[in-house]
């Protein structure tokens, strides 16, 4: 078997620098999906309306963010904020409010998809006991939507911890950072590292990303 | 005789130009039961949905105990409340057990209590049979059930009037009796019901007088045994021959 240089996984804290970088992603991710979740609803709702301004608005907003590269918009509000606003914002923050840029517009369309699947009848019973329009969304629409949402919402959080790879662009230090970091420290001493380490982060991704597709799936299954 | 409780004058709807009712006036009395029949696309389910102004409408009046029923007004939560409405599809909120189902509007939009609403609906549950299914999810239900639980969340609300919307057009032939059943035990309790159906037994044997409406205007507004013995239009002579079978040889 050919060395995979696994033995610098063991050098000092490695495994625990690396467990850190990986826990920075999945930290941005959830903050992010945090946020994105009562933001992207009420995006979904205010899609809903049949007012062209607000119709437009939306539009344009949701195609700006998945048309622009993820990188790009962290290149913006990182680097671009800087010299423009003066804003001193760290990497971090500046991914937290990409992601959340991002998940709101991915969430808002989820979001205005499971709100109109929901039937005329249910706004009417609702209407016939009296309920007020924001009554009918509190109890009767918004649970029923959420349950429709919440297996693609865990989706879009595999999404995002797979794209947090690129936030070590905008130097945050993360796992796949981390990961370089120890590869170039034991370069004379472990030239064959690189595998070895990068394949554990692959298999640590694997490990974070996986039980939550399950997840996904088992939710799917059960409020169907 | 009983004092009116509803009124419905010169009613008028159209959709898109079209006109659907053209012109409905009757008047209910209190404890009247009042069936209303048609073929099909008549206006039959429309004037419900008016009844309780889930339409707009375009001409007209529906008062209810002497307070208009306006779409969009300001005392139509008010209204409403009065007003208990069954639809032919089933309606009951799918993520609710049948207990949420029926205490959500008598909690929420009347502010009462719990415990007393709660008890009141176990009564009531236990009246159609279904007191075992408090905690059960309408999907784990029947048809029948799931109407019967329907119609005692309309009557949580303490409603002045019942309207029924087809109730039974979407159930299996045998769970149509359960539902029909739970109905003519309101009947017999005074209540005051406007019934929609197609179940021309069921009709007659409900009902205080038949509107039939063909369209968009009420033909005939009469007492169930002359509306099925003799009635007096064509249009209803032919429309009851619909419910005559003759083998032929």
């Amino acid at each position: 078997m050919p060395d995979l240089g696994l033995d610098v996984l063991f050098k000092g804290k490695n495994m625990l620098r690396l467990l850190g970088g990986l826990w920075v992603a999945v930290r941005i991710s959830l903050i992010s999906v945090a946020l994105s979740i009562p933001l992207g609803i009420l995006l979904g709702i205010v899609m809903t309306f049949k007012n062209p301004i607000t119709k437009t608005v939306t539009r344009i907003y949701l195609e700006f963010i998945r048309i622009m590269p993820q990188l790009v918009l962290l290149f913006i509000v990182f680097f671009s904020s800087t010299r423009t606003l003066g804003w001193d914002i760290s990497g971090e923050l500046a991914s937290v409010i990409v992601f959340t840029a991002w998940g709101t517009a991915e969430m808002g369309d989820l979001v205005r998809g499971a709100l109109i699947s929901i039937p005329k009848h249910q706004y009417e019973s609702a209407s016939a006991l009296a309920l007020s329009p924001s009554q009918t969304y509190f109890y009767i629409i918004i649970p029923q939507t959420v349950r429709r949402l919440i297996p693609l919402s865990i989706n879009l959080v595999t999404r995002m911890i797979k794209t947090t790879s690129l936030i070590l662009m905008i130097g945050v230090v993360e796992v796949l950072k981390v990961a370089q970091q120890i590869i170039e420290a034991n370069r004379m001493s472990s030239p064959n590292a690189a595998f070895g380490i990068y394949l554990v982060v692959l298999i640590m991704y694997f490990m974070i990303c996986w039980p939550i597709s399950m997840l996904a799936r088992y939710l799917e299954k059960k409020w169907r | 005789m009983a004092e009116v409780l509803l009124k419905v004058k010169d009613l008028v709807k159209q959709f898109d130009g079209s006109t659907v009712l053209d012109g409905i006036s009757f008047d209910v009395r209190r404890g009247e039961v009042i069936v209303v029949v048609g073929s099909s696309g008549c206006g039959k389910s429309t004037l419900l949905r008016c009844i309780n102004a889930l339409e707009p409408i375009q001409g007209g009046s529906v008062e209810l105990g002497g307070e208009p029923v306006v779409h969009g007004s300001k005392n139509l939560a008010k209204m409403r409340q009065q007003i208990g409405m069954v639809f032919q599809s089933y309606d009951l909120f799918p993520h609710m057990n049948v207990i949420d189902n029926i205490l959500l509007a008598p909690l929420k939009v009347q502010k009462r209590n719990k415990s007393e609403v709660r008890a009141e609906a176990m009564e009531l549950l236990k009246r159609v049979g279904l007191e075992d299914r408090a905690e059960s999810y309408p999907r784990q239900l029947s048809g029948g059930q799931k109407q019967r639980v329907a119609i005692v969340r309309a009557l949580c609300m303490h409603p002045v009037l019942l309207l029924f919307d087809e109730v039974t057009a979407a159930l299996d032939p045998e769970m149509v009796r359960e539902v029909l059943d739970v109905m003519l035990d309101l009947a017999g309790q005074g209540r005051t019901m406007i019934i929609v159906t197609h179940e021309m037994q069921f009709a007659r044997a409900i009902a205080d007088r038949v509107l039939f409406i063909d369209n968009g205007k009420i033909v005939e507004d009469t007492d169930p045994d002359t509306f099925f013995e003799n009635p007096k239009s064509d249009r209803a002579k032919q429309f009851l021959n619909i419910f005559n079978f003759e083998r032929s040889k």
